[in-house]
């Protein structure tokens, strides 16, 4: 639940100008997505954001202060690949965020805070459709379930912004439908504000409430270098959509049951005996 | 069919496994066999019995000298050495390849240091050690170490920053500190990589505690046969030689189930 700020932002790799003039705001409970063709920045945006890289001019402010320089718990990340700790269980995987957060110097949990740990986790696992799976190492499953996995241990630390590099680009069209799902439930049960860079239209439209295109104005070979892309098109989603205040990650209450159909607010059937904010 | 697309089956594979054995002993008998039809007491090429007989006079009668069985003895004496040599150049591998993997001003400040080092001869350093340590346990155990640890450390740096950057990164989004990256992260992915470069070293250093036994010792298997070279006494050299073979393919042979038991996770990320 943060609000965002870039503030005329550039990003220059010596001579090469990859983005330039970034200004925008994107207010608390947001679900970006970033699109344009290949090589236009949108990952340099995030990687900004993550704080991997640094603007060359300009700042970016989250809840009006600097975003630190480095990647820190509040802005968690999901990428195409690599996500997820190969050596680690699925349970382990999701673990380590409480893990790093309470054992500083051992990084690890025992008895009965890993036993609490270990239960959060398996309800989060749950809610990911990933039951059951806990033992597995992450190279046993699909890639589907390895991106439900990074989402559900990057959703453990409870960042309050998540950043999506591609993340459901390498899935099947019927796997990503179903990850859709999952991502417009997790948007609306938690706080986050999401970023995703993406390349398909149709998720950004699907999923976001805003799509930010990126471009380069100038497109001439002797101008490539010098002109650098800037956000081209800023396309509220209409009916426009907002995330519910939900407070917490809730399951179902008892006695409802969860529809298979993604939930919209306002369409009925959804979740039954939704209770109204 | 093409010989790219002859894959021999199970059976098959065991008997191309066997064969070049097969061949090699059979070159060394036939020549043994002819050599000592010409003159029985040649000593070049020993027959069975005679290497037989000598090992078990080395292996199983105690030497009146020392009162011990020599073989067992000089056994212990050298994977004495080279256990505590490489139990040395391991830990000290794995706690600078992951600090000079991990940190970039750590990989400015030795990397370059490392890589020149790994470049010295270790055997030309030995009169040195010699000279400092003096002939004892403490200068072949620092051989070893000396020829082994600049190599490791290198490969073992290079496969730490062989972890793909994402992994740093989101454990940093997790929350984890330097310390808590290295400990959870690189460690337990570097360990089995541990393995891999342990097992590339063993080679060398059985080479090198070869090379420091027959220089200066009073026990160990290079001591031994390098002392009865003088006596042409082949059927001593020949056992000993395939029985330090046999050490070493035994530890190999463990360091590869050790991994495969110790990380079933590795299997799928090195095929990757």
């Amino acid at each position: 639940m943060s609000a965002i700020r870039f503030d005329d932002v550039w990003k220059e790799y010596g001579d090469h100008i990859v983005l330039e003039r970034i200004t925008m705001e994107v207010e608390p409970r947001a679900f970006i997505a970033l699109v344009g063709p290949s090589g236009c920045g949108k990952t340099t945006l995030l990687r900004m954001l993550l704080g991997e890289e640094q603007p060359s001019r300009g700042q970016i402010l989250v809840d009006g202060k600097p975003l630190l320089a480095e990647p820190d718990a509040d802005r968690g990340v999901v990428f195409q690949r690599y996500s997820v700790f190969p050596h680690l269980t699925v349970l382990q995987n999701v673990m380590l965020g409480r893990e790093l957060r309470d054992a500083k110097f051992i990084g690890r949990l025992f008895g009965a805070a890993r036993r609490a740990a270990a239960d959060d986790a398996m309800k989060l696992l749950a809610e990911v459709g990933l039951a059951g799976q806990e033992s597995k190492y992450p190279s046993a499953l699909s890639g589907g379930m390895q991106q439900r996995l990074a989402l559900a241990q990057a959703i453990m630390r409870g960042p309050k912004i998540l950043l999506l590099d591609e993340p459901f680009g390498a899935l099947d069209p019927g796997i990503r439908a179903d990850i859709h799902v999952l991502m417009k439930r997790l948007w609306n049960e938690t706080h986050l504000t999401v970023v995703m860079v993406t390349h398909d239209l149709s998720e950004a439209f699907g999923l976001a409430t805003r799509v930010i295109a990126l471009e380069r104005s100038r497109n001439r070979p002797e101008e490539r270098e010098r002109y650098g892309a800037t956000v081209s098109r800023d396309l509220e989603i209409f009916p426009r959509r907002s995330a519910e205040l939900r407070t917490t990650v809730q399951p179902a209450p008892a006695g409802t049951t969860r529809s298979g159909k993604e939930h919209q607010p306002g369409r009925p059937g959804a979740l039954v005996l939704k209770e109204q904010p | 069919m093409r010989l790219v697309n002859i894959r021999p089956g199970r059976q098959t594979r065991f008997y191309l496994l066997a064969l070049p054995f097969l061949l090699v002993a059979i070159a060394y008998f036939a020549g043994s066999s002819a050599r000592l039809a010409q003159n029985p007491n040649d000593k070049l090429l020993p027959a069975l019995p005679s290497m037989v007989q000598a090992v078990k006079q080395m292996a199983f009668e105690v030497d009146p000298r020392t009162g011990g069985y020599l073989m067992a003895s000089d056994t212990v004496a050298s994977l004495g050495r080279l256990g505590s040599a490489l139990l040395i150049s391991t830990v000290a591998a794995l706690v600078l390849g992951i600090v000079i993997g991990l940190l970039p001003g750590a990989n400015a400040l030795l990397g370059p240091f490392v890589s020149v080092t790994s470049m010295v001869p270790p055997l030309a350093l030995l009169p040195i050690l010699f000279i400092v340590m003096g002939l004892g346990e403490n200068s072949k155990i620092a051989l070893i170490v000396i020829g082994t640890l600049p190599c490791m450390i290198r490969d073992l740096a290079m496969k730490v920053q062989e972890l793909p950057r994402e992994q740093i990164v989101k454990a940093q989004t997790l929350g984890a500190s330097t310390w808590q990256i290295a400990l959870r992260v690189a460690m337990p992915q570097t360990l089995p990589r541990l393995i891999d470069v342990l097992r590339l070293q063993l080679g060398p250093a059985w080479l090198f505690l070869i090379a420091a036994e027959a220089i200066a010792s009073d026990s160990g298997l290079g001591y031994r046969i390098f002392l009865v070279r003088r006596y042409l006494a082949m059927d001593v050299i020949i056992p000993y030689v395939a029985w330090i073979t046999l050490l070493a393919f035994l530890i190999d042979v463990g360091l590869r189930v050790l991994q495969r038991k110790a990380f079933p996770w590795f299997a799928s990320v090195r095929a990757e």
